[in-house]
């Protein structure tokens, strides 16, 4: 099979690389959007490393970067205005600055992308089954009717009923689930080797949802995929995800293997985020936890760990100072936290600023600042009530 | 379901809201109909607050507005602190809004671009006329105060200037302002991120306490129906399958689709492996042919040829609990069946055409 026949004209093909390490690796992955307030920094010093054929999950807020991320690492933002720093190397071949040919060559067979709303991300005027042979012709060598027994079997391997039929339809007259199985078809055509699936199941109902999940999982086994799951709900990666990597304001916070994620999470944004989903265990009328503000304006973060203003366990070093991502005890487990979840010093950091009578999170972290020996004129810590401005990113 | 039938009512002139046998149809062109509602009976009392539970487009956020008349009802009668709103026309219907009350799921585009927060939360007091100027200043001020947004800053601005959450607070103070007796929550917290659903539902909960309220919680998300409800009733395709209260109903599932619906949620929990958990497979048949007999039929693992002729009625499975099936789950069986549908050929809608198997269980 000869690939990329239209992709490269130029002779820039993408070349496989030897299949040791790992598929992908990011390092110190910076995006940043020039806009007319200032610099947003929506993805902030990333690094992940992803082997062949495992998930990572990553979890966050709309707007913690975590879209940008998925965006960044595929080459998808637009150019203007857009600066990409760090290293993106795929198959050990650094691909940040790669030319749009070469880009072209990567989309659709080596990776590619599910997105969030299969109502808009198909073309409505344009039937089914041109819209998965086109890429097909795009990418392999093969003739007209091949690439139409082609799209008809991958219809059927995502579980499209009377497939030949839904070939010649649009896809107005398809529900939603049945869109997203479309676009799960589109995306795996050439059979790429990683997949971003970019909060695939948001748009859809639950027993939907657990379908499409379902879904992916077992053409990710089948393909031998290696896939990065998006989305903001812990309960969609933690059955399901190898590793989970949570972000907050373009930043990770916290990193680990699924199990150790949950078992020893550090982070205080982590247990947050797990605490405020309602359990279908618990009795009715539980009061949930809920995160009191909202996430950071990302052209003006709070000056330290920028979740300090949100953080019930917060103290004056949180406010002056950005905690570094260190290694926990586990291996592959990382955080980034001056007083992590579950020490010592996290309970009497709670237990002191319920003490002082801090109701809220927000008024812990407008306290401390007032204590903090760093009485800094930024605008930093304290939830607004207020949105900002335009928050660039999330999803 | 599955069924109709009024068993799961309480005694007339309890409730606050007793709506019987409720159908709403809309024309579909050539001929066809979308039967939304069919013969849908529920019931509110002062103070509950009642989840409405189901897939999209099996007629919940329907309900909700045949019950604010937002579309007439085809028949059936919604009789609301003893007035029967269907027969109520233009003014009179008019005078019945301040007391119904509405919270949209898209937080942001339910509040007009063009006005500041403040004329917002406002307009049902000025239209009503309630109180003079100073008290309904005063009641703004309250209101946006209780649901944690500051009148004095956030007041003169526009909704854009918000987030979600933020928006979402708005209408709940716009519609608790002119002190309604039931709001309809359609969707409240399905476009917001959890955290801030965590912040909203618990907001809801306070205003719930604080004004008095009655409320009618319209969501896909089991688990928040769950924390916020007293009573929850799960829809399919226009009809009910299951009422009761909810520890009840999701600790005992009797009706096989809201079994499937439980098993359907993604836990936040590693050694869950959700692949190995029956869900139900397909998607809703369409409403503009809903299957005969018991609607849920083509999807349930437990459907036989009586399903398909006779629909089940309501009726008591245990104290408190309804359900409208002719093989519920008894307690103690498991609801993760690996049986077929002997009948395994019903495919009535061209929107569910998959395969019967419909629960599975995958090595």
């Amino acid at each position: 099979m000869k690939r990329h026949k239209k992709a490269a004209p130029t002779g820039e093909r993408f070349e496989a690389a030897p299949l040791d390490g790992p598929l992908l690796a990011v390092e110190d992955l910076h995006t940043h959007f020039h806009t007319s307030r200032g610099i947003a920094r929506a993805v902030d010093g990333v690094s992940l490393s992803l082997e062949r054929g495992k998930t990572l999950g990553v979890v966050g807020e709309s707007g913690s970067g975590k879209t940008v991320l998925a965006r960044s690492i595929m080459g998808l933002l637009p150019k203007s205005g857009t600066e990409r720093t760090g290293s993106i190397t795929f198959e050990g071949r650094e691909i940040i600055d790669a030319t749009d040919a070469e880009l072209r060559s990567l989309w659709g067979s080596q990776m590619s992308m599910v997105f969030q709303d299969p109502m808009t991300s198909l073309n409505p005027v344009m039937k089914i089954g041109k819209q998965i042979t086109e890429m097909l012709l795009q990418h392999l060598d093969i003739s007209k009717s091949y690439a139409r027994e082609l799209a008809l079997a991958l219809l059927q391997s995502v579980g499209i009923p009377e497939a030949s039929r839904r070939l010649k339809e649009y896809p107005h007259q398809m529900s939603g689930g049945m869109r997203q199985r479309i676009m799960i078809a589109i995306a795996i055509a050439c059979g790429p080797k990683l997949l971003f699936a970019d909060e695939p199941t948001t748009a859809l109902d639950v027993t939907v949802q657990a379908q499409i999940l379902d879904l992916l999982q077992d053409q990710q086994r089948e393909r031998y995929m290696a896939m990065i799951l998006v989305t903001h709900d812990l309960g969609v990666v933690a059955g399901r995800a190898d590793d989970i990597m949570v972000m907050y304001a373009g930043r990770v916070v916290e990193k680990a293997p699924t199990k150790v994620l949950f078992s020893e999470l550090r982070h205080p944004y982590t247990e947050a985020l797990l605490l405020s989903i309602p359990k279908i265990a618990a009795p009715s009328h539980t009061r949930l936890l809920s995160i009191t503000g909202r996430p950071p304006d990302i052209v003006a973060p709070p000056q330290g760990c920028k979740f300090s203003p949100r953080c019930p366990y917060v103290q004056p070093r949180c406010i002056e100072e950005e905690p570094p991502l260190v290694e926990a005890p586990t291996p592959g487990h990382e955080f980034r936290c001056w007083i992590p979840v579950g020490t010592p010093e996290s309970r009497a950091a709670l237990e002191a600023n319920e003490a002082a009578g801090l109701a809220s999170a927000a008024e812990a972290a407008k306290a401390a600042k007032i204590a903090g020996v760093h009485a800094n004129g930024a605008t930093t810590a304290t939830a607004a009530p207020l949105a900002g401005g335009p928050h660039v990113g999330g999803s | 379901m599955a069924g109709s039938g009024t068993a799961h009512l309480r005694a007339e002139g309890e409730a606050m809201l007793r709506v019987e046998r409720l159908v709403v149809e809309f024309p579909a062109g050539r001929g066809a109909t979308v039967h939304a509602v069919s013969d849908l009976s529920i019931d509110v009392m002062e103070g509950e607050t009642l989840g409405l539970v189901g897939e999209s487009g099996c007629g919940k956020s329907t309900t909700g507005r045949a019950i604010m008349q937002l579309v007439k009802p085809k028949s059936g009668s919604v009789a609301f602190l003893g007035q029967e709103l269907t027969e109520l026309r233009g003014e009179q219907l008019r005078q019945t809004r301040p007391k119904l009350q509405m919270i949209f799921q898209d937080p942001i585009s339910s509040l007009n671009p063009r006005r500041r927060v403040r004329d917002i939360v406002r307009e049902g007091l000025d239209i009503w006329k309630l109180g003079d100027a100073e008290s309904r200043t005063a009641k703004v001020d309250e209101v946006l105060d209780t649901v944690g947004i500051d009148p004095e800053a956030a007041g003169p601005r526009r909704p854009h200037e918000f987030s979600g959450g933020q928006c979402q607070r708005i209408s709940i103070a716009r519609a608790v302002a002119t002190e309604p007796k039931l709001i309809i929550c359609d969707e409240p917290v399905s476009a917001l991120d959890v955290s801030v659903q965590a912040q909203i539902i618990n907001l809801l909960e306070d205003m719930k306490a604080r004004y008095g309220l009655t409320l009618i919680f319209i969501a896909h998300d089991l688990a928040v129906v769950k924390n916020i409800s007293d009573r929850v009733a799960v829809m399919y395709l226009g009809k009910l399958c299951e009422v009761g209260d909810p520890d009840t109903v999701y600790e005992q599932p009797a009706h096989p689709y809201t079994a499937a619906l439980l098993s359907a949620i993604p836990v936040p929990d590693p050694e869950v492996t959700p692949i190995d958990i029956p869900g139900v497979s397909g998607e809703i048949p369409s409403p503009l042919d809903p299957p005969s007999g018991c609607r849920f039929r083509t999807r349930c693992p437990r459907a036989t040829d009586v399903c398909a002729t006779q629909e089940p009625e309501m009726r008591t499975f245990a104290p408190g609990h309804f359900v409208a099936c002719h093989f519920p789950i008894a307690a103690g069986e498991s609801p993760a069946l690996e049986t077929v549908a002997p009948n395994s050929d019903y495919r009535r809608s061209n929107t569910s055409p998959d395969p019967p198997s419909l629960w599975r269980r995958r090595p």
